[in-house]
């Protein structure tokens, strides 16, 4: 059994616009849960029923086992840091760190104690009596995830804490924010639409889209294994190549038979496809050995990415997209081989 | 950009001729010897200042338009800060019709509702002058309260109190310690807009008057129609000096609170 248990949930506005449909999640104790997804997929909805902010129009919410369906929010114990920290501008730093602790009734020295242990964690020892509006950015994010820790809460729950920040800061915090979470050892839900930022802190990621999840699987899974052609869309896939069923295999357009990858299974459905992204085509010196998972093409576009320089190839299935190096530069026109290797050619 | 400038000063210096000269006119006139309102006026004395305190009508009418406007302004707040939290917090059918109906209140005209509630509440109902005096009153300036407030709570982030809630307080935990901190200045402006209001009122306050109860614009304007000296300038300037201190105190409460 999972810590935190997400059953059938169902939320839909005006009774009829659905936002979650049937959504299943479970989060295992400690780790750290992106939500992933383009705006309106219901990632900061999912996020508003497990904090009790917004009630599911069915399903249930199980934590440790315990129905948390019907507790109210000022019941959970679950920290929210929201996307504008939404910190209480009437109250110094420390005040409004202490006030899930006032609110517990929790002693004076005690709340004395840990709010300038907390502090401490987060590196803002010294502003504990300022006021919000005195503050930084990066700084109230702080305070923010400061106050919401604070009470040792049982979830921790952030809602796109870093797309207010500049570029430098959002990179410093996320680490921050793994770093924290790690020393707590706090299960977390990150919602987020930034795909770097949510693979390089998550322990689990779950892509939604429409209102369901697509997949839930490991950063390192999702980069490398889409399990949808969304979800590969989503991650940085570009080329599709539609896919059959034959006698022998799988093949495009009934000429090209493809190897694959044998260990993963195809999906027993129709309309599979083939994607790959640009990075990992291959484009064949005219002497390779190589003879198979061969698509022939004329470069349309060469662009230039800094690392790499990118083609805009069109074959007889379509234009495709693929890197190359600069040791080797091909123009406009020119007619060029592309290989898709086995173990980087995905079916969705 | 010089002769803009210039320009600028003199509009600026027209609009505040025209909003104060009246005033320092009626200030000048209370200080005159002569028995009658004049300018220039002649003379110096302090004399109707003191005619205004040994008027017997004016002190008592002060008392009853102070202790009543009060009395109007705090059932205003106290009916329209939880109205207009509700309002802007909930969503609910006919939610658009109770917003309007509480953000137009001067569509009937003043006249009437004084005329409908004396009818009403003196004549059907029997109730005491008073009673209607404050309920009118609290319903012609309720509106300040609404609005004033309202747009208060419009513009605090809600999620300050799905935060506050998320740490374990209840709404009324809420409403207290966070929204009621953050809208104070809201509500110190709507309870200094609505006071004043309902301190000047006229057309209401003149339909639902009685033997004892009389508010003071009411008692100043049969004071004129009678007799025509400088009290009434004086009164008029303690009036003024009154707005004054009462916004400056405020102004004062509003900064520290912050």
């Amino acid at each position: 059994m999972s810590y935190l248990e997400l059953k059938n949930i169902d939320v839909a506005y005006d009774g009829r616009h659905k936002v979650l449909d049937n959504l299943q999640l479970n989060i295992e104790e400690g780790q750290l849960v992106s939500l992933l997804g383009p705006s309106g997929c219901g990632k900061t909805t999912t996020l508003r029923v497990v904090g009790g902010l917004l009630e599911a129009n069915a399903g249930q919410i199980l934590l440790g086992g315990k129905d948390y369906t019907n507790i109210p929010i000022h019941k959970r114990n679950f920290g929210i840091v929201f996307q504008s920290y939404a910190l209480f501008p009437h109250m110094t730093v420390e005040d409004n760190v202490a006030f899930g602790l006032k609110m517990r009734g929790d002693k004076k020295a005690e709340i004395g104690r840990k709010v300038a242990e907390i502090l401490a964690t987060v590196d803002l020892t010294d502003l504990g009596k300022r006021y919000p509006k005195e503050l930084s950015g990066g700084q109230r994010q702080r305070v923010a995830l400061a106050r919401a820790l604070v009470v040792r809460p049982k979830l921790l729950l952030l809602d796109e804490p870093l797309s207010n920040l500049d570029a430098k800061l959002r990179l410093k915090m996320r680490v921050e924010i793994r770093e924290i979470q790690q020393k707590l050892g706090i299960t977390t839900i990150f919602v987020t639409h930034d795909q770097e930022e949510c693979f390089s802190i998550s322990d689990r990621v779950a892509v939604m889209n429409g209102g369901i999840i697509e997949q839930y699987d490991s950063p390192e899974n999702i980069y490398s294994y889409p399990a949808t052609e969304f979800v590969a869309r989503f991650v940085g896939y570009e080329n599709f190549l539609p896919l059959e069923r034959t006698a022998r295999g799988l093949a495009s357009g009934g000429s090209i038979d493809f190897k694959i990858d044998g260990s993963r299974l195809i999906p027993e459905r129709e309309g599979l496809k083939g994607t790959i992204r640009p990075e990992d085509m291959v484009i064949l010196t005219p002497d390779s050995p190589i003879d198979h998972n061969i698509i022939e093409g004329q470069v349309e576009v060469r662009t230039y990415l800094g690392k790499s320089y990118q083609y805009k190839v069109s074959t007889a299935f379509g234009d495709l997209v693929a890197n190359g190096s600069s040791q080797r530069l091909y123009a406009a026109g020119e007619k060029i081989r592309l290989h898709l290797p086995e173990n980087r050619l995905i079916v969705v | 950009m010089k002769r803009k400038n210039t320009f600028l000063i003199f509009m600026v210096g027209l609009v505040y001729f025209f909003i104060f000269a009246p005033l320092v006119l009626i200030a000048l006139t209370s200080f005159t010897t002569e028995s009658y309102i004049a300018f220039p006026p002649v003379g110096f004395t302090l004399d109707w200042y003191s005619k205004v305190f040994a008027n017997k009508t004016f002190i008592s009418s002060f008392k009853l338009s102070f202790t009543i406007s009060l009395a109007a302004t705090s059932i205003a707040l106290l009916v329209g800060v939880p109205g207009a939290y509700a309002l802007s917090r909930n969503s609910f059918r006919g939610k658009k019709f109770i917003k309007d109906l509480f953000f137009s209140p001067n569509l009937v005209p003043q006249v009437v509702l004084g005329f409908a509630l004396f009818t009403f509440i003196i004549v059907r109902l029997r109730l005491n002058v008073q009673a209607a005096l404050l309920l009118g009153l609290a319903i012609s300036v309720v509106t300040y309260a609404f609005r004033i407030v309202g747009a208060s709570i419009e513009s605090l982030d809600y999620a300050i109190e799905e935060a506050a809630m998320s740490l374990g307080a209840n709404r009324l935990t809420v409403f207290f310690r966070i929204v009621l901190p953050n809208i104070s200045s809201g509500i110190v402006s709507a309870f200094l807009l609505a006071f004043i209001n309902a301190f000047n009122n006229v057309p209401l306050t003149i339909f639902l008057s009685g033997p004892g109860v009389v508010t003071l614009p009411v008692a100043m304007m049969s004071y004129i129609e009678y007799n025509y000296d400088p009290t009434v300038s004086a009164l008029s300037v303690l009036l003024m000096l009154m707005s004054l201190a009462i916004m400056l105190v405020s102004e004062k409460l509003v900064k520290s609170g912050r």
